[in-house]
């Protein structure tokens, strides 16, 4: 192991303290050995090195036994007198050197990042590497132990890592301030941990966010990188070099107001799945048709409109400065706090307003003026800070979109269940609301009032032995049967078949009675018991020889029967 | 030049020529053995450990280690004379005095050692 430089130097400064410390020892000693004494019969008497290590020993501590063997002669007193005041001093200089090294903020950060990495070297589950702990870090982060998996972040800014040990989370992940961009750092995070799984870029800067991916995918080929990236440029050149998911905060948030605009359906389709499993589920929301007022055209008002228009949503726009933002020639000067401007704007007759300033106060403003107005309107703000949380609440909002909410949505669900996020992209795609409103009402009444775990089967046979071993015998397993339950064969276990991927091909809810095929993945949402009885299906080779009505292939029962056959033989 | 290293050559030297110089003379006689040149190749060696604190390089790690080992076992042979005068009923006999000088003969091999790499050290920067 690596020991680092600074527990060199704070040796090195050690040396002038110890060695000062030593020559006062070895002064005190040979003096009390070379002053002559005398003896309790008067006799003269010399100390030897024994009784005078000794004596100075309890002096320099300044412990004080008194004048051992013998009472002092004045002239040992007048050494001893000397001593006492030279060892408190070389005392005093080697304990304040010691203390002002612990104090030393080179020194304390060594310490800790030593602990770190020994926390990160002790990891033995599948980890997350996370880069930025901001608001969409922390809710990363909780994402991920919520779902039971490990994490470590990286943070250059020390609140953060304050507010990361004062989380309160399930599970322990360690933190270190540290700047991301230095590969150093992430290797000491665990880059090429065997068990880091992948690395999450998400800090503000896209230039580190491209160093994290770059030194990502070359010290650790494998891993999964995704990174947040703002600026279209850098997001093309992360992609470059194979990093596996961009996320576009901006692109992302506009595309999910735009769906939740345009499609209620697929966007609580899209929200239940990717919440936390067994959180309650949220009610759908149907925005009406017919005319908007957008207030803001910063980058996330630009794209809102520009998904909007794509949808056919007419949107007059409220800007404050729209020579800056490059606004359209119709839209309203304003900020949209006031009456007039909104006003203005139409208000009275339009259906709703969304408020897409990078300032709370503001959106809350506008939300509030605009309601006063026309109270019928469909509200929508943009909530841009986390701490802001109890106030948006308050505010009884119909929509809350909060971007570091989102993002942490879309990454959880990128890095824990590829497949789950391809099903949400396809169903975008699909754009079937109907279908869409028909799966949100099956899901809705899967389990109970709370959100259904999502999960894939692979027929591998590394992820699932016996199903992997009939289909490689040429059984045809159906997706019903792997769907039944093992414990009554009769019975449906509640879950929904969402997407079938088969050679690179996705099927959307796919039928039941279709066939699998070696290399296949299923995505399943349903109870979590669910969950884990069809694992038990397809790993062991007895139960998948029970759900599909064939012969128990081997094992106790086999060996019986294969017992009781050859008992009757005979 | 480095002061740093002069000062450092001089307590390794020194500590060895103090330990040489207590440990010639016949083994197990008290009168060829001063006990004010035990402790002074005592203090002057764990002096030298010191010194070496904090060196980053290879060399260094072993200097320490080797001048330890003098350390522990000039302090063995300082305690087990100590012991010999003061508690046990013989006194400073010719056995206890045969020990102290072998143990300190040990630790006369380990600075050897420490002023062979010293040397060598020299030699390879002169390079």
């Amino acid at each position: 192991m690596e020991i680092p430089t600074v527990f060199f130097l704070i040796l090195r400064r050690l040396r002038n303290p110890l060695i000062f410390l030593v020559c006062m020892y070895a002064i005190a000693v040979f003096g009390m050995t070379l002053i002559p004494g005398v003896d309790d019969q008067g006799q003269p008497w010399r100390m030897d090195f024994f009784h005078a290590f000794y004596f100075v020993s309890f002096m320099g501590s300044t412990i004080g036994f008194g004048e051992i063997p013998y009472p002092f002669t004045n002239e040992q007193r007048l050494w001893v007198l000397v001593c006492i005041y030279i060892s408190v001093f070389a005392w005093l200089y080697a304990i304040g050197t010691a203390l002002a090294m612990a104090q030393d903020p080179a020194f304390r950060y060594a310490v800790t990042q030593n602990s770190f990495a020994r926390n990160v070297r002790r990891i033995v589950e599948p980890f997350f590497l996370v880069c930025g702990y901001g608001d969409t870090g922390h809710l990363l982060v909780q994402g991920l132990v919520e779902r039971g998996l490990r994490a470590v972040v990286l943070d250059r800014n020390q609140d953060r890592i304050n507010n990361l040990k004062l989380a309160n989370l399930d599970i322990f992940v360690p933190g270190l301030l540290a700047d991301s961009a230095d590969p150093a750092n992430l290797i000491t995070a665990g880059l090429q941990h065997r068990r880091c799984i992948g690395v999450v870029a998400l800090t503000d800067n896209d230039h580190v966010n491209l160093k994290i991916a770059i030194t990502s995918k070359l010290l650790n080929p494998d891993l999964r990188v995704i990174c947040r990236s703002e600026i279209h440029d850098f997001g093309i050149n992360m992609e470059s070099f194979g990093t596996d998911e961009i996320v576009n905060p901006f692109d992302l948030f506009a595309d999910r107001l735009a769906m939740a605009l345009h499609s209620p359906a697929t966007y609580i389709i899209h929200h239940w799945l990717t919440s936390a499993p067994g959180s309650p589920l949220t009610e759908p929301l149907f925005p009406p048709r017919g005319q908007w007022v957008l207030c803001g055209y910063g980058r996330f008002g630009k794209a809102v409109q520009q998904y909007l228009s794509f949808e056919g949503v007419e949107a007059t726009i409220i800007e404050a400065d729209p020579a800056k933002t490059n606004a359209p020639a119709d839209a309203i000067l304003g900020r949209g706090t006031e009456a007039v401007t909104l006003r203005q704007a139409g208000i009275e007759q339009a259906v709703g307003v969304v408020a897409g300033t990078d300032d709370d106060a503001n959106n809350l403003s506008v939300i509030m003026t605009a309601k006063e107005l026309n109270p019928q309107l469909f509200t929508v703000a943009r909530q841009n800070r986390q701490e802001n949380q109890a106030i948006f609440e308050a505010a009884d909002l119909n929509l809350v979109m909060e971007r570091s909410d989102i993002i942490a949505r879309s990454v959880i669900t990128l890095i824990t269940n590829p497949l789950l996020a391809e099903f949400l992209r396809a169903i975008d795609t699909e754009d079937d609301e109907n279908a869409a409103n028909v799966l949100a009402s099956r899901i809705s009444g899967l389990v109970g009032q709370n959100v259904p775990l999502s999960w894939t089967v692979e027929t591998t046979k590394a992820a699932s032995p016996a199903l992997a071993v009939q289909l490689f015998q040429g059984a045809s397993v159906t997706v019903n049967q792997i769907m039944t339950d093992p414990s009554d064969r009769d019975q449906s276990l509640p879950c929904i078949p969402l997407l079938l991927k088969h050679s690179g091909e996705n099927q959307l809810l796919p039928d039941r009675e279709t066939t699998l095929a070696h290399g296949d993945r299923i995505l399943f949402c349903g109870h979590r018991t669910a969950a884990r009885r069809m694992t038990a299906t397809v790993v062991n080779h007895n139960t998948l020889a029970y759900v599909t009505g064939r012969q128990p292939v081997d094992g106790l029962t086999g060996w019986l029967r294969a017992r009781s056959a050859d008992t009757a033989k005979t | 030049m480095n002061l740093e290293k002069v000062i450092f050559a001089f307590f390794i030297m020194l500590a060895l020529t103090l330990n040489f110089g207590f440990f010639i003379g016949e083994i197990d006689n008290p009168a060829h053995h001063h006990a004010y040149e035990l402790f002074a190749a005592i203090v002057v060696s764990v002096i030298a450990t010191i010194m070496k604190f904090g060196d980053r390089s290879q060399l260094g790690a072993v200097l320490v280690a080797s001048s330890l080992v003098a350390d522990l076992q000039l302090i063995a042979a300082a305690l087990l004379w100590g012991a010999a005068v003061n508690t046990l009923d013989g006194g400073l006999s010719a056995t206890a005095m045969a020990s102290i000088v072998s143990l300190s003969g040990g630790a006369l091999v380990a600075n050897i050692v420490s002023v062979i790499l010293l040397v060598t050290e020299t030699v390879m920067s002169q390079r």
